[in-house]
């Protein structure tokens, strides 16, 4: 089990600095009781169709303060119930982030190398592209262009949350105690 | 230490704490609006819990959508007065008060040296009261539901010292967008705000609360002020119905000597233009005078960052006698019930009303896009809210520009974005 999970492979989407949660999933649909209707609208500024378009198991390469704004948790979910499996960022709004560790969907914060001061989301290959990530060695590897970069591992404090699978089995664990 | 630090430390039984410290700290009060409705509730449930871990440490209230344009809203507000009234929610506001951020701290439920959490990002706003406020998910809310504590990582403090005092048409918005400007909306992620200096004294409570509330849009998990006089008269005209806040949080917090900075910025208020933030981020921050003619379609007053009796009382200073062009949709919404009435008593409706203004009912209205004022393709508008993203206030293709009320009532008149003639001040 632990052997499957540290090794994840996945096509990206490339998007840029500050993608907002108004932009993830617009105000419009937060009042919506059918979630699919709500699914429908995630990135629809940019990525038209992204629900269409996506797969399980995909990352989205981002830049800078991905998931900044507003607190809703329907932005972590939307991308979680389309099956997207991590966001890889420079870096990360901080309530997104607890959301995204509440709600199993995985954080990566990519290491800016010091030699690389205009390295972009885009160095990490075109959309489409396959992936690899090693959760042991912390390692990203382009399958494509065979580049590799590495992230900031999560902290086991974080790590162990995000393994138990979402925060309500860390609830009932906790009840349980 | 500093303030932030000294707050945490206290809430999970710590002598000192190091940043980058991962704590579990005990939360004096949740505040929960729509979000009760939307995520919470359901998941909440899931869990099958009979009571909360402490129903009258919750503050909850209606105000996105209020009253709801449609039956969508209509419907999630069913769902989260359900809950509210199943689990015995002590501090039910319902939809009559206003937006959360503006009638939590009216109600006394915001004093020094608290942790207060809240299902919305804006939850900052509190440290204009020398305690810590932030924003958290739906699921952090039910964890705090369940257990009664959260998860916190200790951040780098950012120490703003101000001084002087604001200029005679600059307002707490142009400094909150003067920080934006240099900080940009990235530039104090995971780290907390704690603002000082001489300069507090000619801050008054609603400027520090307007600027606290869009410290978040730095990416900051708090910003907090240090105390004075001027919060202490606050706090004693506005005691919280919970005999027990009032009691357990009497002390002013001030930083020791000790304490770490990550960095410690001065500005001059003196300084500071009427400053507004161009499509499509608030840190897209020039001075209006350099903006150029940017005519406009819409002027909206109002939001938790600048619906208050100070933004409304110079507003309508501006407006006074004066006409709105027919062309301009100029919407006011005080931020809450109480202001409502006093606005209405100081007779400032009577002016936007007679200027050719929409005064609506206390709501967050269109700074979500909600309704009451939704922008259409290619609309221009000026706002004193928090958030020009794009799409957030209507169409895509519409634009928004933040600025003060200051600025916000001037180009409501002229009908483009400009600043007042007159002193504000005086």
């Amino acid at each position: 089990m632990r052997e499957e999970k540290s090794k994840l492979k996945g096509r990206i989407w490339i998007v840029g600095d500050s993608i907002n949660t108004d932009l993830i999933v617009p105000s419009r649909v937060l009042t919506e009781q059918n979630p699919d209707k709500m699914l429908e609208a995630t990135l629809e500024l940019v990525i038209p169709d992204f629900y269409k378009k996506v797969q399980k198991g995909d990352f989205i390469i981002a830049g800078k303060n991905f998931g900044c704004g507003s607190s809703r948790e329907e932005a972590v979910y939307v991308l979680k119930q389309l099956g997207v499996r991590g966001i890889i960022a420079f870096s990360f709004a901080r309530i997104f982030f607890r959301n995204c560790i509440n709600l199993g969907l995985l954080p990566i914060v990519i290491k800016e190398e010091d030699d690389s001061q205009n390295f972009a989301p885009s160095d990490l290959g075109n959309e489409g592209d396959l992936i690899s990530i090693d959760l042991t060695k912390s390692t990203i590897l382009s399958l494509n262009s065979n580049k590799k970069f590495t992230f900031h591992p999560l902290s086991p404090f974080l790590q162990s949350y995000l393994d138990k699978n979402g925060a309500l089995s860390y609830i009932k664990e906790q009840l349980k105690q | 230490m500093s303030i932030s630090n000294q707050i945490f430390a206290k809430h999970c039984n710590k002598k000192s704490l190091e940043s980058g410290e991962f704590v579990e700290c005990d939360i004096d009060l949740v505040m929960v609006h729509e979000q009760l409705g939307g995520r919470i509730s359901p998941e909440f449930r899931k869990l099958g819990l009979k009571n909360l871990w402490d129903p009258s440490k919750v503050f909850y209230i209606l105000d996105h959508w209020v009253p709801p344009p449609d039956i969508k809203a209509a419907k999630m507000h069913q769902i989260a007065n359900k809950f509210a009234k199943d689990y015995n929610i002590k501090w039910n506001m319902g939809q009559n008060q206003g937006i959360c951020h503006q009638v939590l701290p009216e109600k006394g439920f915001s004093r020094p040296g608290m942790l207060i959490v809240g299902s919305d990002s804006h939850t900052t706003t509190y440290g204009a009261f020398n305690c810590i406020g932030t924003g958290i998910g739906a699921t952090d809310v039910s964890i705090i539901f369940s257990l009664g504590k959260l998860w916190f990582k200790i951040p780098e403090v950012q120490r703003i010292e101000f001084e002087g005092k604001l200029g005679s048409k600059v307002m707490g918005k142009d400094v909150v967008l003067q920080l934006l400007k240099d900080f940009r909306t990235d530039g104090a992620i995971y780290e907390a705000f704690e603002f000082g200096g001489s300069g507090l004294r000619n801050l008054s409570i609603a400027a520090r609360m307007t600027i606290a509330n869009m410290s978040v849009e730095m990416g900051a998990k708090c910003g907090v002020f240090e105390a004075d006089k001027i919060l202490e008269n606050w706090l004693k005209v506005h005691p919280s119905p919970e005999s027990q806040i009032n009691t357990k949080f009497n002390k002013l917090i001030s930083p020791t000597k000790d304490a770490k900075y990550k960095k410690i910025s001065n500005y001059n208020l003196n300084e500071i233009p009427p400053l507004v933030a161009k499509p499509f981020s608030p840190d897209n921050v020039v001075p209006v005078e350099e903006l150029g003619t940017i005519e406009i379609d819409e002027a909206f007053l109002g939001s938790c960052t600048n619906g208050r009796m100070e933004d409304l009382r110079i507003a309508a200073k501006i407006i006074k006698g004066k006409k709105v062009p027919a062309n301009v949709k100029f919407i006011i919404i005080p931020a809450s019930r109480e202001i409502y009435l006093q606005a209405l008593n100081e007779g400032l409706i009577e002016i936007f009303i007679q200027a050719g203004g929409v005064v609506e009912y206390p709501s967050c209205g269109p700074c979500i896009g909600g309704h009451l004022g939704v922008l259409g393709p290619e609309e221009i508008c000026i706002s004193s809210s928090n958030r020009n993203f794009m799409g957030r206030m209507g169409d895509p293709t519409s634009k928004s520009y933040l600025a003060s009320p200051a600025v916000v009532a001037a180009s409501a008149l002229k009908g483009y974005i400009t600043i007042p003639v007159k002193d504000i001040w005086e």
